[in-house]
């Protein structure tokens, strides 16, 4: 078991660089120049030269990306040209406040998702099945900013019950455990629930309906086992999957907060990237970028080697 | 001989039908796959015909009848910010949205196929660096990698076209080189290379045959997620830009009315939802129609 984590670990480090590099060349992909939100339009020649040098741009392509990764290996992302604060700072906090949205959706889409999943499954073909699955249908379908924008017509403005945008009093520096705060984060993170919830229901019917229909379940339907028992089976069955689903998930929703973000304008990762994009604050788009894309290659590990350990078939296959 | 009983022939196709005819006549039987389809049709048939089919022009706004709800003498959904008729800039809106979330997916097929069956086919050292490079694309969540891109390219069609074709490769290839890779040692295609056939004439005969079904139907699923993602790009400021009428740069645009005219507001996104819910729909009666295990 340990040589496979082992394993799993060194495959993974080549996936790393590779994601660093593309990371890097992001700046470059820009086809305006680095600096251009740095200098006013009139600059002279000279000075651009300096800055040039100044911010190593002057340097071959491999030794600014030597440089770069050494200092992000040492948790120095560089400097936001719009706030002149390290970017490592900007980024952390913003981190924070998507890790606690999208944990909290991940987990609601869990619930969901898998009872949603669970009664498909188990009254296959059936009428319930059906409503089941179109629900799950309309959650991998619906376009998810939308349906933020539609929830804030319903509850925040026609019926007033939650506020529709922000973090509450404060902003995010003042986050406390109080209604005034949590109520912020209730109509996003039902938002962002809806795309996990369609995912992990599709997966949970498809293994409960072949799981039931297979020969130990008559088995042990013969032997006399209650259907409590047999449900036990099949969340036995069921689970280590149901579980590595959920982990990815969390994984695509801390990534692909922004568009939800932007619409409630939620002070996470996704609120920063917009601002990085459209001022054109490269250092604090790259940085997020590879903070999170990081995050995503070790959520995975994680949920493999977990899994390896709920479900030793897994690690034979 | 050449003069053979209309209804002998008939009889003979009835009785040995071929593969896509099964297909065809399972799907036929699946009355929400053909409904989706149905929606897909009568979209694309709006599109193509909006010149015809929209009763005003979809830049022509008048400022002094802007944000006027659905149901205005004149204007049956009601006008935009700058009082622009809502619903000929939906019809109008089909063509770049749905050109916007196909073409992608469209163009990494090919793509993504070549790499997919190469690396398969070839195998060894070739396999291993493809394969790698495709998994580092897979670090990344789709919607990051979109925007990431889209982000640093900056606005427009074009620069949007690529960051969704970079994201749908790295999949498309993963199945095509799964597909290949079985194939490959098949008892036929070792056959058919014992027997003189070279790599483009296996290629073609054996391994594409095998390759494309699987491919295309993963392709139709990936298309609704293509169309959000899109949608989604002009929704941010990222894709397309003002003035084209696009459903998710309209519902960016109609953001600011949500207090004043919510109905209005939700529009284009009922239009995205509708789109991307009938491909996954079209796409569930293919797969069942087609026997293929998501």
């Amino acid at each position: 078991m340990l040589v496979y984590i082992a394993k799993r670990v060194v495959y993974t480090l080549p996936t790393m660089l590779g994601v660093a590099l593309v990371c890097f060349m992001l700046v470059h992909l820009a086809p305006s120049d680095p600096l251009v939100s740095v200098l006013p339009p009139d600059a002279s020649e000279n000075l651009k030269q300096q800055l040039m040098v100044l911010y190593g741009f002057d340097r071959p392509y491999w030794e600014q990306f030597v440089k770069w990764l050494w200092r992000a290996l040492q948790g120095d992302l560089g400097t936001s040209i719009r706030t002149s604060r390290p970017v490592v700072l900007e980024v952390a906090k913003a981190v924070s406040n998507t890790l606690m949205l999208s944990a909290l959706a991940t987990a609601i889409g869990f619930l969901l998702g898998t009872f949603f999943g669970f009664v498909a499954g188990y009254f296959h073909d059936t009428w319930i099945d059906k409503v089941a699955s179109a629900i799950s249908v309309v959650g991998v379908s619906v376009p998810h900013y939308w349906l933020g924008m539609v929830l804030v017509i319903i509850f925040a403005a026609t019926l007033g019950w939650l506020p529709p945008t922000g973090a509450g009093p404060g902003g995010s520096e003042a986050w406390k455990w109080d209604w005034e705060h949590v109520s912020h984060l209730i109509l996003p993170a039902i938002t962002m629930s809806v795309i996990p919830m369609g995912i992990i229901a599709r997966t949970v019917r498809a293994l409960v309906a072949e799981l039931l229909s297979q020969e130990f379940m008559a088995g042990l339907r013969a032997k006399g086992l209650s259907e409590l028992g047999i449900f036990r089976h099949v969340v036995k069955n069921v689970a280590p999957t149901a579980l590595a689903v959920m982990g990815i998930q969390l994984g695509y929703l801390l990534g692909g907060s922004i568009l939800i973000e932007t619409v409630f304008a939620w002070p996470g990762t996704g609120l920063l990237l917009n601002d990085a994009i459209f001022q054109r604050d490269l250092p604090v788009l790259q940085g997020t970028i590879l903070v999170l894309a990081m995050f995503f290659v070790v959520l995975n590990v994680a949920v493999d080697v977990l899994q390896t350990m709920l479900d030793p078939r897994v690690m034979r296959s | 001989m050449l003069k053979a009983a209309p209804a002998d022939s008939s009889a003979l196709i009835s009785r040995s039908p071929g593969y896509w005819a099964t297909v065809w006549r399972r799907f036929r039987r699946d009355p929400v796959a053909v409904g989706a389809l149905a929606v897909i049709l009568l979209l694309l048939f709006l599109a193509i015909l909006a010149p015809w089919v929209a009763p005003q022009d979809p830049y022509y706004g008048v400022t002094l009848r802007r944000l006027r709800p659905p149901g205005t003498d004149g204007y049956p959904l009601g006008t935009d910010e700058l009082g622009r008729d809502m619903l000929s800039r939906l019809i109008y809106g089909a063509r770049l949205s749905l050109f916007m979330g196909v073409t992608p997916v469209f163009l990494a097929l090919i793509v993504g196929s070549v790499i997919g069956m190469t690396a398969g086919y070839v195998g060894g050292l070739v396999n291993t660096l493809l394969m790698r490079t495709i998994d580092v694309f897979f670090a990344f969540p789709s919607v990051l990698l979109a925007i990431a891109l889209s982000g640093a390219l900056g606005a427009g069609i074009a620069n949007g076209l690529i960051s969704l074709t970079v994201v749908f490769i790295p999949p498309i290839a993963r199945v095509a080189e799964s597909v290949t890779t079985g194939v490959r040692s098949r008892d036929y295609v070792e056959a058919a290379r014992a027997s003189g056939a070279g790599a483009f004439s296996i290629i073609r005969h054996h391994v594409l045959g095998n390759v494309l079904g699987p491919i295309f139907v993963y392709g139709m699923s990936l298309i609704a997620v293509s169309m959000i993602l899109a949608s989604g790009l002009s929704f941010l400021g990222l894709g397309v830009k003002p003035p084209e009428p696009e459903w998710g740069l309209m519902l960016n645009t109609l953001r600011t009315a949500i207090y004043t005219q919510p109905l209005l507001c939700a529009l284009p996104g009922v239009m995205i939802f509708l789109t991307s819910i009938s491909f996954n729909m079209l796409t569930d009666g293919l797969r069942s129609a087609m026997d293929i295990k998501a």
